[in-house]
């Protein structure tokens, strides 16, 4: 299809409009980030002195009195084995859904949807009372089991759909060829099944970086508080100055990571994010 | 039955159990917990008192015009934000999948506000708009003294401009995956017929696209039913800008009033139960699977 110089101009401005409107937060947050102390108030988009004091401000203290760096931990942590436990469960359930015969299949993808549209606020004091009761407050079994909850319908959905793609035929090639049925799941299954898990692993790892209603309702310490909560909760280095400095350079330290991680699986996102969605 | 379908069945349920558990433990048992106590009085500033005290809870939630305050809020920041996601998220839905060039660039810009947390995201919007430290009211036709979290409706703006700009990525991917199952030869069949772009839209590419919009509508209205990030970090819930989770969390987590915080728990849940049954029974929005089943 031929295209006018006219329709070009006109695609090149839409494409610059987008990229720019998902851009400007991310560079605003990182150039206030940069800003110092007596600028970051100046204004202008762009900082007109640089500095790292508000990066610096995030570590001082080491480890017990720094405001950043056990939230840090925590939520690297949390979110870790949160993955793992979800992925490994998922994988099961998936499994099953997607190539064994057996009533209440159809009922588990139904409950895993009720689920992934359950409103988490109604589950939160009753989970405030239980961890008290049980120990689990501000503790990291206390944030990792209610965020299984919520992956996993997210962790299912994706697997079953990658799941149902593999050709589980050349399971029973590989043996016929002479493979122990150890060899076979591990030399032909895994690697066909590792991108699917791969994708599911990032969908669930994002979800419970994010989270913040959990994080601030089950946790009251740094012994367990992730980095979302713990912005919340920052203050200024005297209760005159505004932590908005701190505030950017944190921001900004989490969020780095995570988008070159998107954007270098981002045809595996799209994926995970669609599957499910689209052959109904 | 032979053998083997019984082992199939074992093996099928063995493998879920796990999971189900799992999902099982923080929602129905939370939520059986949350209609016990939301019938009582537990506060527990005062853990001397307490007792059945029946429907009264939910009596004093819906006499409370905060209540009902709080449901015209979140009905509103759900509509708004949505309506304006869908419209965004169909346009760049469009683009991508009739792309001249730089569809990559598309697709990796959309994705970063999806990796982002929502809390980084409401800090950063707050920032540009607070009058101090922001750069927004330094863009022409914007007033320099304008205080846009001092009043109920320009919060609002704000917030729903965070919201949109998090979650149209999402919306514009479910759209996309929607957009390619359409079959191109219906297009050049109506060409010829000399149907114009538009006549081509809206009688071809929206119908075809019901399902889609729907699953995506009926994901996101929930999602947006919800919304707790960014009116926390932003306004935390000042000039009347409370939502339905921020009454939830400051009865049960900031003032320990589990009975009262638990019966407006048992309402949201109930009014999320009714927004899925009118996608699903009034619009015919359809459980999507993984393929077939």
């Amino acid at each position: 299809m031929a295209h006018t110089a006219r329709e070009k101009t006109l695609w090149s401005i839409g494409l610059l409009v987008v990229v720019l409107f998902a851009l400007i937060p991310v560079i605003w947050i990182i150039s206030l980030s940069l800003k110092t102390p007596a600028t970051i108030t100046d204004q202008s988009f762009f900082p007109t002195e640089f500095s790292l004091e508000n990066y610096k401000g995030l570590f001082e203290g080491g480890i017990s009195d720094s405001p950043f760096i056990k939230p840090l931990i925590n939520s690297l942590l949390i979110a870790s084995i949160t993955t793992v436990i979800s992925i490994v469960l998922a994988s099961f359930a998936a499994y099953a859904i997607a190539r064994l015969e057996f009533p209440g299949r159809r009922l588990m993808l139904a409950g895993a949807l009720a689920i992934a549209m359950f409103p988490p606020i109604s589950t939160v004091g009753p989970l405030f009372d239980m961890w008290r009761t049980l120990g689990l407050y501000d503790t990291y079994p206390g944030l990792i089991i209610p965020y299984l909850t919520f992956s996993l319908p997210l962790a299912i959905y994706t697997l079953v759909a990658f799941f149902r793609e593999i050709p589980w035929e050349l399971e029973q090639a590989a043996q016929v060829d002479g493979a122990t049925p150890f060899q076979a799941f591990r030399k032909v299954i895994v690697p066909l099944a590792a991108p699917g898990m791969f994708t599911a692993a990032i969908l669930v790892f994002i979800f419970a970086w994010n989270d913040f209603l959990f994080a601030i309702s089950l946790t009251s310490s740094d012994a367990s508080r992730t980095v979302p909560a713990a912005l919340a909760f920052f203050t200024g280095d005297s209760q005159f100055t505004q932590p908005t400095g701190n505030i950017a350079a944190a921001a900004v330290l989490v969020t780095v990571p995570i988008i070159i991680f998107v954007l270098f699986f981002q045809r595996r996102i799209v994926a995970g994010l669609t599957a499910g969605a689209v052959k109904g | 039955m032979s053998a083997r379908t019984r082992s199939e069945r074992r093996l099928g349920w063995l493998l879920c159990a796990p999971a189900a558990i799992a999902m099982l433990a923080v929602t129905a048992y939370p939520i059986g917990y949350a209609l016990v106590l939301s019938v009582q009085q537990v506060d527990l500033r005062f853990p001397d008192e307490g007792g059945f005290v029946g429907f009264q809870n939910y009596s004093a939630v819906l006499t409370s015009s905060l209540w009902w305050t709080d449901v015209f809020n979140t009905v509103f920041l759900s509509v708004v934000s949505v309506t304006i996601e869908l419209a965004l998220g169909m346009a760049i839905a469009l683009v991508m999948h009739r792309a001249i060039f730089g569809r990559g660039v598309v697709r990796t810009s959309v994705l970063i506000p999806y990796g982002i947390v929502t809390v980084v995201a409401a800090f950063s919007w707050q920032f540009a708009f607070a009058p101090d430290t922001g750069f927004v009211n330094q863009l022409p036709l914007i007033s320099d003294d304008m205080d846009w979290f001092g009043g109920r409706f320009s919060s609002f703006a704000v917030i729903i401009m965070a919201e949109v700009w998090k979650t149209t990525p999402f919306m514009a991917l479910l759209l996309l995956a929607g957009l390619t199952t359409i079959d191109d030869g219906l297009y050049d069949a109506a060409k010829v017929d000399g149907a114009s772009a538009w006549q081509r839209f809206t009688k071809i590419t929206l119908p075809l696209m019901k399902p889609a919009i729907l699953v995506a509508l009926l994901f996101r209205t929930l999602d947006a039913f919800r919304i707790f990030d960014t009116i926390f970090i932003m306004t935390a819930g000042a000039q009347n800008t409370e939502s339905v989770s921020i009454l939830g969390y400051n009865q049960l987590i900031s003032r320990l009033n589990l009975g009262l915080g638990s019966a407006v728990s048992v309402l949201i849940f109930i009014a999320v139960l009714i927004i899925a049954l009118i996608f699903v029974k009034g619009l015919g929005a359809r459980q999507p699977e993984g393929g077939r089943v």
